[in-house]
């Protein structure tokens, strides 16, 4: 099939950008979003052009590298879907495809479709974890976990970092992702002697990088490629006021 | 040739590790402030290994070249981790998962080390579950298990289908902890591209900053390679795009010893191949061949829809050759297995260079199992099947998912197609039991060495012995070698072997740009990985691997003279940084092709076709091959052997069975 593609073009953070059409004939339906971009990408290298920089890595949906705002959406029209495991057959010849970075002044773009989402890592850095020494731990099984607790950890665990939530939100709130990491941990026992002091130190980095306030419109969870739930964010408010009242 | 010492204590090989840790030398806490450590790589191996050494005091620099720590390949591991714990009660030991090791890498492997890996997998998943990893539990809330190829227990610890994720984000936190006291400098979005070697020890590294393109120095009492395997030799292959040789390649080109390169693990259960654009293969879960049942139909070219072809036209291949392990024989025999029943003209689909992999007899057998848990006498078959369905869901939900987005198809309703990919590699640089190299000062951890799995590694050990590198070895044998370092004082990135290494990576980058061919870095890549897969892959002979290392030298020759990168080096530029790595891909492919041709025997992972038993098995030659291979830069001219003896003294390598 023909696709027409408008992409974002910006050669380094300071540049300009601009949206560039593109035109790709004889993409087929099997191959993956990012192959597509590969087989652009040829074209562009034969042609003496310049290559669109992307992030991606695993192209399994599981690294969170991959991050492009495709016609309006983070990650493109399928729910539940990494820009990696995104596939062809789910658009139509002759379709024009818009292509951009994720937008949010917390995720600075560094070239093309490549943002800069270090702030994220700075936010677990902040108390995205549980202080253990290596070689301190008990048994593994010293401590039963009911299984329905550990279930709902791993759900909020699963998240990969990939700031989709970030890019969708009207707010450009981190909401999601902080939540997911504070619910994973609170809900463990090994997360209970941090607890407060987690929450807290998490949403104050998280405010300081300049990420907005959530106001409940729900559009994180629905364009999450890990379907990670929004009562993380609930949760996570909980904890957080809980934590402030215990601390005054 | 020399004859390579492996350090590997005296003593009875259960109290060697014990011994050794009370016996070497230590850093002490003031001594430690003033030492720099050098961690390259941020996987299960790097990520564990600087948190643990910065616990300790070390001051680390920790280097990933993705745009976050997180986001290592590591990440991608689907299926479990073993463990020694036998919390089943089904005999499991620290001994069965040392000799099912061994085994399983046919005997190509160090004892001592082995039986170290057995003995610390154990602290691993305790320490795993107090960063708050959250393993599958059972109804109790204690651990859940499930078997792997290879081995009669029940000794895998997992999460979902995400267990690499989990473990990876354990390890995250405890390096982010460590960045956030300062212990840690980390460096993200940069690429090693030197080792520098100072009066003949490690002692930094030259890395190029990915987002300005500058060069920068680093220096270091010790540097730890934790980069990974090199299994993208192959172009195509179950590794995430950016793994790639180069750290360890630069090691190798500055001396260190790279052992046995031709042991490439080929994985039997990937999606296949669907076309020529196609730019990496998407494993299915080792965990899968737990309940599914493998076949080709008994029929050649049979084009029936798999649902349509009755019980008794189908070949259950594995289980019929191999009635002990059945589906679950290791990696090496069920992925020759395959191609040999496609080569025979028994595959399916449309390039019949695929197997079914049948989840419909599990989904009836967990389906009946739950009816008669809730108490229905009589479900109907549409209610078992939807009972099933929902159990199946629960354990590999993830796996079928994403089998249905690649494919297309629903994996609930018809069987996946399935082909063996190259997915892990055994080979690496050579270390010592201190997993030091023959580098003074340059430490080799996790996939980037060769240590553990000899011939062919059993599934959910590459994980383990990750973390069991990063959390529980190199921080006692770090200090050994690090006592002589306590007044050496920091090292100065002046010197000329600093100003020496930056410039051979600036004329290489140089050289590089200023091509200016027509051919794109992909096109060089993909022609290096269909030669490896052809000559160099699941069957390999003297002939062709002689083919092969004429037509490598050929295709560098060409790319040196044709390939084009676009853009500046001075700034982001994703196609240099995939030439640079082509690059060392060219010489390894080259490298690995003289391995497999050293060893006349077939054995694990490498299948030399002149050399198997009448019903096609290894066969394998203890007499003449009971070595590691560690092979010295040949600097243009071929490269130079030299062996490591291995001695089995407790356990007597025997023709593997898993009939
Ligand atoms: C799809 C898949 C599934 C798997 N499933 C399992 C499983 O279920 N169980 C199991 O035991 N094993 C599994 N494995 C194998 C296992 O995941 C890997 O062997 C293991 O994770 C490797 O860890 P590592 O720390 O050695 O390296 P990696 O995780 O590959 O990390 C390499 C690190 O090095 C960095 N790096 C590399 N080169 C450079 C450079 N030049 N400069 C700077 N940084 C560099 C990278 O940025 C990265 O941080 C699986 C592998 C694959 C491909
Ligand atoms: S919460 Fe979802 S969208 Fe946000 S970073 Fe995590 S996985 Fe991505
Ligand atoms: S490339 Fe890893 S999630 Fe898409």
């Amino acid at each position: 099939m023909r696709l027409n593609l408008k992409i974002w073009r910006q050669k380094s953070a300071k540049a300009n950008g601009k949206m560039v059409d593109y035109t790709l004939n004889e993409v087929n339906p099997e191959m993956s979003f990012l192959e597509m971009m590969d087989v652009l990408n040829q074209q562009l290298v034969e042609w003496g052009d310049e290559p669109v920089a992307f992030d991606h890595d695993c192209r399994e949906g599981i690294c969170g590298m991959c991050s492009m705002f495709i016609n309006g959406r983070a990650h493109g029209p399928m729910t539940g879907t990494t820009t990696c495991q995104l596939h062809m057959r789910h658009f139509k010849d002759g379709d024009t495809i818009v292509i951009e970075p994720w937008r949010a002044a917390a995720f600075p773009v560094i070239k093309d479709l490549m943002v800069d989402r270090s702030a994220f890592d700075r936010i677990i850095q902040a108390g995205g974890y549980v202080s253990v020494n290596t070689g301190s731990a008990p048994d593994a099984n010293a401590l039963p976990i009911p299984k329905e607790n550990a279930d709902m950890a791993f759900d909020a665990a699963t998240c990969i970092g990939c700031g989709a939530c970030v890019a969708t939100c009207k707010n450009a709130s981190a909401m999601l992702f902080v939540g997911a990491k504070i619910s994973q941990l609170s809900l463990l026992p090994q997360g209970q002697p941090e607890r407060e002091e987690r929450a807290i130190r998490m949403v104050e980095q998280m405010d300081k990088e300049g990420f907005g306030n959530c106001t409940n419109t729900g559009a994180c969870e629905v364009e999450c490629p890990k379907g990670i739930s929004i009562e993380n964010i609930a949760r996570m408010n909980r904890e957080y006021l809980k934590a402030k009242i215990a601390q005054k | 040739m020399s004859v390579l010492n492996s350090k590997i204590p005296a003593g009875p090989l259960a109290d060697k590790w014990k011994n050794h840790k009370n016996s070497i030398r230590l850093v002490n806490p003031a001594n430690k402030r003033s030492i720099d450590v050098i961690v390259v790589g941020t996987g299960l191996a790097g990520a564990s290994a600087a948190a643990s050494l910065a616990e300790m005091g070390y001051k680390v620099k920790a280097f990933c070249f993705q745009d976050s720590p997180r986001r290592a390949h590591s990440i991608a591991a689907q299926g479990g981790i073993n463990a020694a714990k036998n919390y089943r009660n089904d005999g499991d030991s620290v001994h069965r998962l040392f000799y099912d090791t061994i085994k399983g890498g046919d005997y190509r492997s160090r004892e001592a080390n082995v039986h170290r890996l057995a003995e610390v997998s154990v602290n691993i998943i305790d320490q795993c579950v107090a960063q708050g990893v959250p393993f599958a539990r059972e109804y109790g809330g204690l651990l859940d298990n499930r078997s792997f190829g290879g081995v009669q227990v029940s000794r895998t610890f997992y999460a979902k289908g995400q267990t690499g994720q989990q473990l990876l984000l354990g390890a995250y936190s405890a390096l982010s902890r460590q960045v956030s006291v300062g212990q840690v400098k980390m460096y993200h979005r940069h690429e090693m591209l030197d080792v520098v070697m100072i009066d003949g020890k490690a002692r930094g590294i030259i890395a190029r900053n990915l987002v300005t393109g500058e060069l920068e120095r680093h220096s270091a009492h010790a540097v730890l390679l934790c980069t990974g395997g090199y299994g993208n030799v192959f172009f195509l292959s179950t590794n995430a795009m950016g793994s790639n040789v180069t750290a360890t390649w630069k090691a190798h080109r500055k001396g260190a010893y790279f052992a046995n390169p031709c042991f490439t693990q080929i994985h039997p259960t990937c999606i296949p191949v669907s076309g020529d654009y196609q730019s990496k293969l998407t494993l299915m879960s080792e965990s899968l061949r737990n309940d599914g049942r493998i076949w080709v139909p008994k029929k050649q070219n049979d084009t029936r829809r798999p649902v349509d072809i009755p019980e008794e036209e189908r070949d259950y291949y594995l289980e019929r050759r191999y009635p002990a392990f059945g589906n679950l024989v290791p990696r090496d025999v069920a992925s020759r297995a395959a191609k040999e029943r496609c080569d025979a003209g028994y595959g399916v689909g449309q390039s019949k260079m695929a197997v079914y992999l049948d989840y419909a007899s599990a989904i009836q057998r967990y389906g009946t199992l739950e009816a008669n848990k809730l108490g229905e006498s009589q479900p109907s078959a549409q209610r078992i099947t939807e009972l099933g369905t929902q159990v199946v869901a629960s354990k590999y939900g993830n796996l079928f998912e994403m089998y249905e987005k690649i494919t297309g198809d629903n994996p609930y309703e018809t069987p996946m197609r399935i082909y063996p990919a190259v997915h892990y590699t055994m080979g690496g640089l050579w270390v010592d039991y201190n997993l030091m190299s023959n580098l003074p000062g340059l430490f080799v951890l996790g996939e980037a060495n060769f240590s553990d799995h000899g011939a062919n590694r059993l599934g959910a050990s590459a994980l383990m012995q990750g973390l069991a590198d990063g959390y529980f070895v190199v921080p006692y044998t770090l200090g050994d070698y690090l006592a002589d370092d306590i007044r050496t004082g920091s090292i100065s990135t002046n010197d000329p072997a600093f100003d020496e290494a930056e410039k051979s990576v600036q004329d290489q980058i140089n050289r590089l740009m200023n091509i200016g061919g027509s051919k794109s870095v992909d096109y060089f890549h993909k022609a290096l990985g269909k030669i490896m897969w052809d000559k160099c892959g699941m069957a390999r002979s003297e002939e062709g691997l002689k083919q092969a290392i004429s037509e490598i030298q050929a295709l560098r020759e060409e790319f040196y003279a044709q390939v084009r990168v676009p853009g500046s080096a001075n700034e982001m530029n994703p196609e240099l940084e995939k030439a640079i790595r082509v690059a060392d891909f060219l010489e390894l492919g080259e490298l690995m092709c003289y391995d497999a041709l050293n060893r006349n025997e077939s054995c694990g992972g490498h299948f030399r076709e002149e050399y198997q038993t009448e019903d096609g098995e290894a066969l394998r030659n203890d007499e003449e091959y009971s070595y590691v291979a560690a092979w010295e830069y040949g600097h243009g001219k071929a490269p130079i052997l030299h062996k490591e003896d291995l001695n089995f003294e407790n356990v007597k390598p025997s023709t593997r069975s898993y009939k």
